[in-house]
């Protein structure tokens, strides 16, 4: 509990505060572009603005045409709107499945807590990025199955983490009295042990929601994930990375973007400086 | 029995079980399919007469059961079967891509790992100043970074704006030693940033911890100037959890290789692997998915062995229990 204190707060230093205040002005923004998105684009994401594919910034289009012609910066900014809801979808998901499960294995301990440990083992001693692949190549890319697959991924070591942090929790002299006086399971849950794990989860959410930035967009980069016309992040970099050669900027737009999303996203978990481990990328 | 051998056994039997139950999922993951693998490679307007000509042919009239064993025995002697799509033997597909990604993971692993361990130590050195701020938001910011952005910004830089390297690292068997390592450059370049940065962040996290042991605060009571307190009393202390570290960042590069073979076209495994979904060749995709996920289990129990053999402490039963599951 010390990580709670006021004092403890008071006493970090200026850095993390100073990146704590520059990682949320990032996401913030982006959750605006993403939920007011529709509304800012200077054309249709899908509409030929040019008939030159890879044209500089300028009046026309502000960062320029992508691979067909179209508009950049709209295709970038509906882009955000599905890169973010996706991601979101999948950690949410992740939080829900491993959150519950975890919790439940740390209060009634079992076979059934046995049994999901050793499945989380396997699951965790997988490469991520492969999974989907395989996954992707027997059922299919929909966004559906994309969202379930990231989110089945990374509820693993959601469900790792919630276990660990409910483990200390319910030896405490609180809990046991709770389950002395006869609370039920529902109580016991979302009554004692919940709210005393709440912070941690949440942090473990940010770094879970960069992860599966990083997993969805590496699929969509592989040309795996989202299917065109639509485009996420990823999408857009593979669509214009031929580009590239011409030394058009239309890849590196959507690829800053990722990645100013999932740095900030790191920036803020590390001020709050209750890390659970040390992953950036979580693959 | 000692009991750290039991428990290498114990853990050797262990990464056994979770390939097997690997190869479970692979073989299970192929079977839920709509249709089966003929439906899915003939497409969706095949007659019925070709689709079961091409079951006959493939042995998928027999019972699941029977040729989940097939495969697993198959693979056990390094038969994979054949490629739905070209029709060639899937390990004859594999040898070749095989050694170019060896070829790229050793290449970084040789680079990143020194040049990460000692920016790390370096950070540790000077904690809290002006060089160790700098460089663990570099650092952060490196290892929170996706690998197509370090990629592409490379490319524009080094291939395009200054012509230095060649974009697209199509490598030859032929080539030579100087021909070899200028294409392969900008990709080894990319990864090392991708997987340093972490390295880097681990060894310096490490060692300041251990800065704070009371063996430190002697050896500083004693007058050992702080270099040395870093470059050898601390260093021979953290070289199993380094060791761990390293094997944790290679098994990385299982993840990291599959998109920057795609950035610079570069004719390794991974890329053979996403072709291969976007063909739906399901045999190819089962074989690449176990070499990789067993490469990937490998390494992490090698980490997990470096981290027990190189660090007494990490042998009380407590830690061994610990690790074991």
């Amino acid at each position: 509990m010390t990580a709670l204190e006021p004092s403890a707060i008071v006493q970090r230093g200026p850095r993390r505060q100073w990146s704590l205040v520059i990682g949320l002005i990032v996401i913030t923004t982006s959750v605006l572009i993403a939920v007011f998105g529709p509304f800012l684009v200077q054309h249709d994401p899908t509409a030929f603005v040019s008939s030159d594919a890879f044209i500089p910034s300028g009046s026309t289009a502000w960062l320029g045409t992508d691979y067909l012609g179209r508009d950049l910066l709209s295709r970038l900014i509906t882009g955000t709107r599905i890169t973010l809801a996706m991601a979101f979808a999948a950690t949410f998901f992740a939080h829900i499945l491993g959150d519950t499960l975890g919790l439940l294995a740390a209060i009634r301990g079992g076979i059934a807590d046995a049994f999901i440990s050793r499945f989380v083992d396997v699951l965790l001693s997988l490469p991520k990025i492969i999974v989907g692949l395989v996954v992707v190549a027997a059922l299919g890319s929909s966004t559906s199955i994309l969202i379930a697959v990231a989110g089945i991924v990374y509820a693993s070591g959601v469900f790792r983490v919630a276990r660990a942090l409910g483990a200390d929790i319910v030896v405490m002299d609180f809990v046991r009295a709770a389950r002395a006086r006869g609370e039920r399971l529902p109580w016991l849950l979302f009554g004692e042990v919940l709210p005393n794990v709440a912070l941690p989860l949440a942090t473990d959410f940010a770094l879970r929601l960069s992860f599966a930035i990083l997993f969805m967009s590496s699929l969509s980069f592989l040309g795996l994930g989202i299917q065109p016309p639509n485009a996420d992040w990823g999408g857009l970099v593979r669509e214009n990375l031929s580009g590239l050669s011409a030394g058009s900027l239309a890849p590196i737009f959507p690829a800053l973007a990722i990645a100013a999303v999932t740095i900030s996203l790191n920036l803020i978990v590390d001020s709050l400086g209750d890390r659970r481990y040390q992953d950036t990328r979580g693959l | 029995m000692d009991k750290v051998l039991v428990f290498i056994l114990r853990r050797l039997a262990l990464a056994g079980v979770i390939l097997w139950i690997v190869s479970l999922l692979v073989f299970a993951g192929c079977e839920i399919l709509p249709g089966d693998v003929a439906q899915v490679a003939l497409g969706q307007y095949a007659t019925p007469e070709s689709v079961r000509a091409l079951r006959t042919e493939l042995g998928l009239d027999r019972p699941a059961p029977e040729r989940y064993l097939d495969w697993l025995e198959g693979m056990l002697k390094g038969d994979f079967g054949r490629s739905m799509t070209t029709k060639t033997p899937v390990s004859r597909l594999l040898s070749e891509r095989l050694r170019n990604t060896g070829i790229l993971a050793g290449s970084t692993t040789l680079i990143a790992v020194p040049l990460a361990i000692g920016l790390g130590l370096m950070m540790a050195l000077w904690s809290g100043g002006v060089f160790d701020r700098i460089a663990s938001i570099v650092v952060l910011a490196l290892s929170a970074t996706p690998e197509f952005l370090i990629g592409t910004l490379a490319v524009l830089l080094f291939a395009v704006k200054l012509r230095w390297l060649p974009a697209i690292a199509n490598v030859d068997p032929a080539f030579d030693v100087g021909q070899l390592s200028r294409t392969l450059l900008l990709p080894v370049g990319t990864l090392t940033l991708v997987v340093a940065g972490q390295i880097a962040r681990m060894t310096r996290a490490t060692v300041t911890n251990l800065l704070d042991s009371p063996f430190i605060e002697m050896a500083i009571l004693k007058g050992v100037p702080r270099w040395r307190l870093v470059f050898v009393h601390a260093l021979i202390n953290v070289v199993g959890p380094l060791a761990n570290v390293v094997a944790l960042n290679v098994a990385y590069l299982v993840s990291g290789v599959v998109v920057v073979e795609t950035i610079f076209a570069y004719p390794g495994m991974a890329r053979l692997m996403v072709d291969a979904v976007g063909a739906r060749d399901l045999p190819l995709v089962q074989a690449c998915a176990m070499l990789f996920c067993a490469a990937y289990v490998l390494l992490i129990l090698a980490a997990d062995l470096i981290a027990v053999l190189f660090n007494p402490r990490a042998r009380t039963n407590t830690q061994l229990k610990r690790l074991s599951t």
